[in-house]
């Protein structure tokens, strides 16, 4: 019972966050100058204001902006996002055709980096000032530091250019007739590169993290006690260690899950990857309110959604915490 | 019977030579398409790279070749009547749209009264030139004039006068028309297939009124998103064919340099992009002519040229490039670069300086990347030399647009295109009554001279080319040494493409062209 109300407290807290978010966000994004219009009458080079009147009126954009941002907030609570200006479609669509692409990416990235790191943080801290521990720490602190699309550009360089082992960009060659076993191998190629490249970061993040963690909990008295009371240092490291670890790990990936579907703009673009953070990128240059609202609010949702999942999942690493509203 | 030999090997060669020249059929064209196009309907949206795709798709009553002279498309012939009033438009038999429909003179008078009008700024200024149009027959238009106007036919290539269905577009809302994302022209190619993100793919319209062309199978429009990748993507053979701009400047002579490969800068005797500095002369001391002379005097055109723009494009001092029909380099002010003259000139300009310094003004570089921001702070420096100090202002395209044509600037860097036609794009950048709120290829400077508003006015009602030319001659005599904006250069982009790609580029519109001629050697 307790459970349910704590459960009905946060959802009614999430969706509060998501009004704000949407509200905040219209207003940030009309607080920019230039509207849909200007664009318009920018690419046009020379146009008559008759016409840019009408443009605004065809968006709805003549109208008082409360009264925009009440018909938006409407809309959007039906899970109507509205028509993309630019596109002329409705932005749902828009987002659809892109999001595959996009957690495919993001969300590779992520896995390995999560295993990886926890691996290679775990043998840091195991080896701490030993050699493991420092080729993994100076690694880490490199992968963190290199600039992406620098990183993207050398592996494009060294396996695409130079050793011809991958494809250099896009999700799949064109062109080409394939069986879905051969499309979805085809795909699994052309993610190499940049599932690598952006996992680097996390990666990166993930070790430090690890280690740091660790390094803390072996020296707490429990270890000491599990020790003195002649545990199996296996034991030890999988019921002790690991486990209290891991709580800041936690916090730290499901906040990064919510972020995953936001996009990763510059692997993206390095790798013409199709994915959602280039849209979302074009859409801010041509001021494409719906759309890029709706990526926003997606995306906020989905960061949301996934600090509720962290908050349970702490429950079951540590009891200790309890499910309270 | 060695001569015979020789003869007969001289035979072979020709036949050969002349084998090398014949068109080939087939094969798959790669190519960049960047940005990715929000739609690849053209007659809804001029943008640079929906023109690309979209004129493989559609077609125009008319064409352009390099020299500007209107050649057959869609309209096989046409007739001008002797005052200038009445356009009689022949249209070609036998041709269809991509869904077997005909094309008659009813998608002609719907494409123009109806449809262009609503999507298209220019279209719609042009066509309110139009007392009325008429069909007498379905291969048969006729656009009556209220009066002449000697840039008329220009609207009538593929970008402003884009031909699409009346069958398919009439009675419903033009923008959300599901045809929009499944394309209906009468093109050499048609759409296959849109992979948001990765590639749009066009097919041969084995239907096409041109029989025996396009030559080419097929055609892919990639789309990658970063400069460094589209140079990779070519040496690596993943595309054939680099616009203008898909690639930065600096990498053009690498790649040029590449075997099989080649580089044009011809193509855009159509569009004649100029560059310009917009000089707000509303605000003081730009007001001042000698203020706006100095600067003129100040900015080495050449070494921006050369060290900015990648050695593409020619010092401009005038309204018009050598490109443009009626330009005349005898009568303009020569800005060769001087810097004691420019100084000079603001010693006289009876502006006073403060600790040396005349004023403090913004610079707002066009935001269309680094080659711009480049340019700014060459003008930032030069201008520093004669007195005038900037602060640079970084905005946006959307608050570069906005700042520009609602006056909210100093000084910034821009392009425009001339369009084929001293009426069609010169004159809107200098007449009085074209100010502000009517995009930034306006009189956004604030530019005012009754003579200038007299003669584009008349130049724009004379078709006798003798007289045009002497308009323009004064026009451009009275523009270069008033300054009311300072003519950087006129811009060339260069072409990357292989070899083996042929007839590639032969009109003034260039690259959006329709591509039925273009074919690869094998």
């Amino acid at each position: 019972m307790a459970q349910l109300r704590y459960l009905f407290g946060r959802l009614v807290k999430a969706i509060m966050v998501l009004l704000a978010v949407t509200v905040l966000s219209f207003g940030l994004i009309r607080a920019a100058p230039g509207d849909p219009a200007t664009v318009l009458a920018g690419e046009q080079g020379s146009v008559d204001p008759e016409f840019i009147e009408q443009v605004r009126a065809r968006y709805g954009l003549d109208r008082p902006i409360q009264e925009q941002l009440f018909k938006y907030v409407a809309g959007v609570a039906r899970l109507d996002f509205g028509d993309s200006y630019q596109h002329n479609r409705p932005v749902i669509e828009l987002i659809g055709e892109r999001l595959p692409a996009t957690l495919i990416l993001t969300m590779t990235a992520f896995l390995l980096a999560l295993a990886g790191g926890l691996i290679m943080g775990v043998t840091a801290a195991k080896h701490v000032g030993k050699w493991p521990d420092g080729v993994i720490t100076i690694a880490a602190l490199l992968f963190f530091a290199l600039p992406l699309f620098w990183v993207g550009l050398m592996a494009i360089l060294l396996f695409s250019v130079q050793l011809g082992w991958l494809p250099a960009f896009g999700m799949n060659t064109i062109g080409v007739e394939m069986s879905p076993i051969g499309r979805t191998l085809d795909v699994a190629q052309h993610l190499v590169l940049p599932a690598a490249t952006l996992g680097l970061l996390y990666l990166a993040t993930y070790t430090r993290m690890t280690r740091a963690s660790v390094l803390e909990v072996m020296d707490l008295d429990f270890v000491r006690t599990a020790r003195a009371k002649g545990l199996e240092e296996k034991r030890i490291w999988r019921r002790h260690i690991l486990k209290n670890a891991l709580l800041p790990i936690i916090t730290l990936a499901s906040l990064q899950a919510g972020h995953l579907v936001g996009g990763a703009v510059l692997t993206e673009t390095v790798f013409a990857w199709p994915g959602i953070g280039r849209l979302a990128f074009d859409a801010l240059l041509q001021r494409d309110y719906n759309l890029l609202l709706a990526i926003f609010i997606i995306a906020s949702a989905f960061v949301v959604f996934f600090n509720l999942v962290a908050d349970l999942v702490y429950s079951l690493a540590d009891p200790r915490i309890e499910v309270a509203a | 019977m060695k001569q015979l030999a020789t003869a007969a090997l001289l035979a072979l060669t020709t036949a050969f030579a002349a084998h090398a020249d014949e068109p080939q059929k087939g094969g798959t064209l790669n190519m960049v398409v960047q940005p990715e196009p929000p739609t690849v309907m053209l007659g809804l949206n001029k943008l640079g790279p929906v023109s690309f795709v979209g004129s493989k798709i559609y077609e125009g009553l008319i064409t352009f070749a390099p020299d500007m002279t209107p050649q057959p498309l869609l309209a096989k012939s046409w007739e001008i009547s002797e005052d200038g009033l009445s356009y009689t438009f022949h249209l070609r038999e036998g041709v269809k749209w991509h869904d077997g429909a005909p094309f008659t003179s009813a998608d002609v008078i719907y494409s123009f009264s109806e449809f262009l009008p609503k999507a298209f700024s220019r279209t719609k200024r042009v066509m309110s030139f139009v007392e009325e149009m008429t069909a007498p027959d379905e291969h048969t238009v006729v656009f009556k004039l209220k009066e002449p106007y000697a840039a008329f036919l220009i609207i009538f290539e593929v970008t402003g006068g884009t031909m699409v269905p009346k069958h398919i577009y009439e009675g419903t809302d033009i923008f959300k028309n599901p045809a929009n994302d499944h394309p209906i022209g009468t093109g050499p190619f048609k759409f296959d297939e849109w992979n948001k993100g990765s590639y749009i793919h066009l097919v041969r319209n084995d239907d096409y009124w041109q029989d025996g062309k396009p030559y080419l199978d097929d055609l892919y429009f990639r789309i990658i998103p970063d400069a460094n990748s589209r140079a990779i993507a070519f040496e690596q053979g993943q595309v054939d064919l680099l616009r203008g701009g898909d690639v930065e400047n600096f990498e053009v002579s690498r790649l040029t340099a590449m075997d099989g490969v080649e580089m044009t800068e011809k193509g855009w005797e159509f569009y004649d992009p100029l560059a310009i500095i917009n000089i707000n002369t509303r605000n003081a001391p730009l007001d001042n002519v000698k203020v706006r002379q100095a600067i003129s005097y100040a900015l080495d055109r050449q070494f921006m040229i050369d060290a900015v723009f990648g050695g593409f494009g020619k010092p401009a001092y005038g309204p018009m490039t050598e490109r443009t029909p009626y330009y005349d380099p005898s009568v303009l002010t020569d800005y060769t670069f001087d810097l004691d003259k420019a100084k000079a000139l603001m010693a006289e300009s009876g502006v006073t300086a403060q600790n040396g310094v005349y004023a403090t003004l913004d610079l707002m570089p066009l935001p269309y990347g680094e080659t711009w921001q480049r340019q700014a702070e060459y003008i930032r420096q030069q201008l520093k030399e004669i007195g005038i100090e900037t602060n640079v202002v970084s905005v946006d395209v959307p608050g570069w647009v906005e700042r520009t044509t609602s006056g909210k600037f100093d000084i910034t860097t821009n392009f425009i295109y001339l369009l084929g036609d001293p009426a069609m794009g010169v004159g809107q950048t200098y007449q009085s009554d074209n100010q502000l709120g009517r995009g930034t290829a306006a009189n956004v400077d604030g530019y005012e001279n009754p003579e200038i508003d007299r003669i584009f006015a008349e130049a724009g009602k004379t078709l006798d080319p003798a007289k045009r030319k002497a308009f323009y001659a004064q026009a451009q005599e009275i523009l270069s040494r008033d300054a009311p904006v300072i003519w950087s250069h006129a811009m060339s982009y260069p072409t990357v493409y292989r070899s083996k790609i042929k007839n590639l580029i032969t009109t003034a519109p260039g690259l959006n062209e329709t591509f039925a001629d273009v074919w690869i050697a094998k």
